[in-house]
């Protein structure tokens, strides 16, 4: 019994160190305002915005990538999804931003439901290959669909409203609801990673045929886990549309994909706290790289290279080994 | 009534007959027992009737229903477990979760999103049940992967428990243990008897004789003899077959 005692009391001990540290970074993001204002740099509170956005769909993606072993290469088509979903409705008049998130997470659930259930047929580089070949097929789609600027995009007239009233005009309330919406969003995933599903959803990616052997299908975990890591990611796409006043398929190109499933692998896979530092690091990390030299996607390569090879674990693993080492 | 029963179970890979017309029964507690030499078709004689693999021809039946096409989860939620001749765990899991999560899958949804399921006691107790009738309580709270080979075998025993089965089928539990080890496993095996109907395969031939009912031996794909241990013991075609000289002098 006292072993057992022992590592029940060890294990949260880790956990809450990664909570601390998500508290950490969301008190950095609520002090960003005071930044912003001390260093008069306007500027600073719509790049904020585009790096909490960005930390939603990391933890989104992570919570099926880490947790579930599924490394889809089409997340950014649920960016997509909720971008448009913002200029759709605000042309048909509608501008309230619950309605806007609810109908980016409704499209969302059905794209997600129908392309998981048959990406899922399939493992490993190949589940990589179908989710990549679903998530350009949604990219063609608002390619076509000139109503909404085809190709180039579309402006928005006005952003999201918030129960009635503008108030996301302002920057520093956008800032704050993004802010919002990734906290609440990273208690959801903290919740659900710790629950009987989660526990379910890493038992898969641990060892499907044991968890058939127990009884339970991987299939139908593995799918409902698809649905929520995509619904979560709309979320972001709302945000993003808001922040940037603008829509347009560059959101969901590829590209944007394997940036979110970088993010994921900087921070730490499987670890959400590190898919949310994952998204700051090499979002400030580009921007930073960029004002130094028009090269800086080479500079970017080399960091992620070693990174991969020193610490396979992403920055929330170095950061672990160092604590470990100073004890 | 026998609670397992399998009839006429035939699976070819190409011209190679790995199952023929294979019928056998097992009853309420009873312990049956499969034996016979490398390459005579026990791990896939198993994993027919655990959903691994489909036979080509033939049924088998659970309390009377027929379970032939059912996949391995829907058996597994009938009543019907399997442990592995290699080692199939959650390595990454503690132990207590990888019993745990056997729990659960047999108590309630797991589609419950939200309340941290370490807490669950009631999980947790099972667990630690069926842990203590492997002899593995105090090593509940290590890392899976931490175990030694002994221990492993043990936790495959321990899953298989949680899952509340009716049949249990056993492939190979002493596969790669020795002495004291296997001793030890076989008092746990025993006390375990009764309590559910089991197909043991094992190729450690004084645990068979030690705890079988019923024998059953199979020879290229097909049951030669099958009998109590006294039965198997004198029949001439399995000395001939498998047990060979020294037995029989």
């Amino acid at each position: 019994m006292s072993a057992f005692v022992q590592s029940a009391t060890r294990r949260p001990v880790l956990m809450s160190a990664r909570i601390w540290l998500a508290l950490l970074i969301f008190a950095g993001f609520a002090a960003l305002p005071l930044i912003a204002a001390l260093t008069d740099d306007p500027f600073l509170m719509l790049i904020g915005t585009r790096i909490l956005a960005y930390a939603i769909a990391a933890m989104a993606l992570d919570l099926i990538l880490g947790y579930g072993a599924m490394v889809s290469f089409g997340h950014a088509a649920y960016l997509g999804f909720g971008a448009y979903a913002v200029a759709i409705l605000n042309s048909y008049g509608v501008t309230d931003l619950l309605v806007h998130i609810l109908f980016a997470v409704l499209l969302s659930a059905v794209f997600a439901a129908i392309t998981g259930a048959i990406s899922l047929r399939t493992r490993g580089v190949y589940f990589i290959m179908i989710t990549l070949a679903f998530g350009q097929m949604a990219y063609f789609f608002f390619v076509s669909l000139s109503a909404y600027g085809g190709d180039d995009g579309t402006p928005l007239q006005s952003r999201s409203t918030l129960f009635g009233r503008d108030a996301l005009e302002s920057d520093l309330v956008m800032f704050y609801v993004a802010l919002a919406l990734l906290i609440a969003l990273f208690a959801v995933a903290t919740r659900i990673v710790g629950s009987r599903f989660g526990r379910v959803l890493i038992g898969t990616r641990e060892n499907p045929v044991r968890m058939e052997a127990i009884g339970l299908s991987p299939f139908r975990y593995q799918l409902t886990a698809f649905v929520i890591s995509g619904c979560m990611t709309s979320v972001a796409g709302v945000i993003l549309a808001n922040q940037a006043e603008f829509v347009s398929p560059a959101f969901m190109s590829w590209h944007r994909s394997g940036e979110l499933i970088v993010m994921v692998v900087l921070g730490g896979i499987g670890n959400l706290t590190g898919a949310i530092g994952g998204a700051v690091v090499a979002l400030l990390l580009e921007d930073w790289l960029a004002m130094l030299t028009e090269h800086w996607r080479l500079l970017f390569g080399v960091f992620l290279i070693l990174m991969v090879l020193y610490s396979p674990h992403g920055i929330t693993g170095a950061l672990e080994r160092l604590k470990g080492a100073r004890k | 009534m026998s609670l397992l029963s399998v009839r006429n179970l035939c699976k070819n890979y190409g011209a190679l007959e790995v199952t023929r017309n294979v019928s056998l029964d097992v009853a309420p507690g009873e312990l049956h027992a499969i034996i016979g030499p490398n390459g005579a078709g026990k791990t896939t004689l198993i994993g027919q009737l655990s959903g691994q693999n489909a036979p080509d021809s033939g049924s088998v039946s659970l309390e009377g229903r027929d379970i032939t096409r059912r996949s391995m989860a829907e058996r597994v939620r009938l009543g019907l477990a399997r442990s592995f001749q290699i080692t199939s765990i959650l390595p990454r899991f503690s132990v207590l979760e990888n019993v745990a999560i056997a729990v659960q899958a047999r108590s309630g949804s797991s589609y419950r999103f939200f309340a941290p399921v370490a807490q669950e006691a009631a999980l947790n107790d099972a667990a630690m049940a069926a842990l203590a009738d492997a002899g593995l309580e105090d090593r509940a709270g290590l890392r899976a992967s931490a175990l030694s080979h002994g221990e492993h075998r043990r936790l495959e025993l321990a899953i298989a428990l949680a899952t509340q089965p009716k049949v249990l089928l056993l492939d190979e539990p002493l596969a790669g243990t020795g002495g004291e080890e296997a001793e030890a496993f076989v008092q746990r095996l025993r006390a375990l008897k009764g309590r559910y109907a089991t197909v043991l395969i094992e190729h450690d031939m004084e645990a068979v004789f030690a705890l079988a009912d019923r024998i059953s031996v199979l020879v290229y794909g097909e049951i030669i003899a099958s009998g109590s241990p006294e039965v198997i013991r004198n029949d001439p075609k399995v000395r001939a077959a498998y047990l060979g000289d020294e037995e029989a002098a």
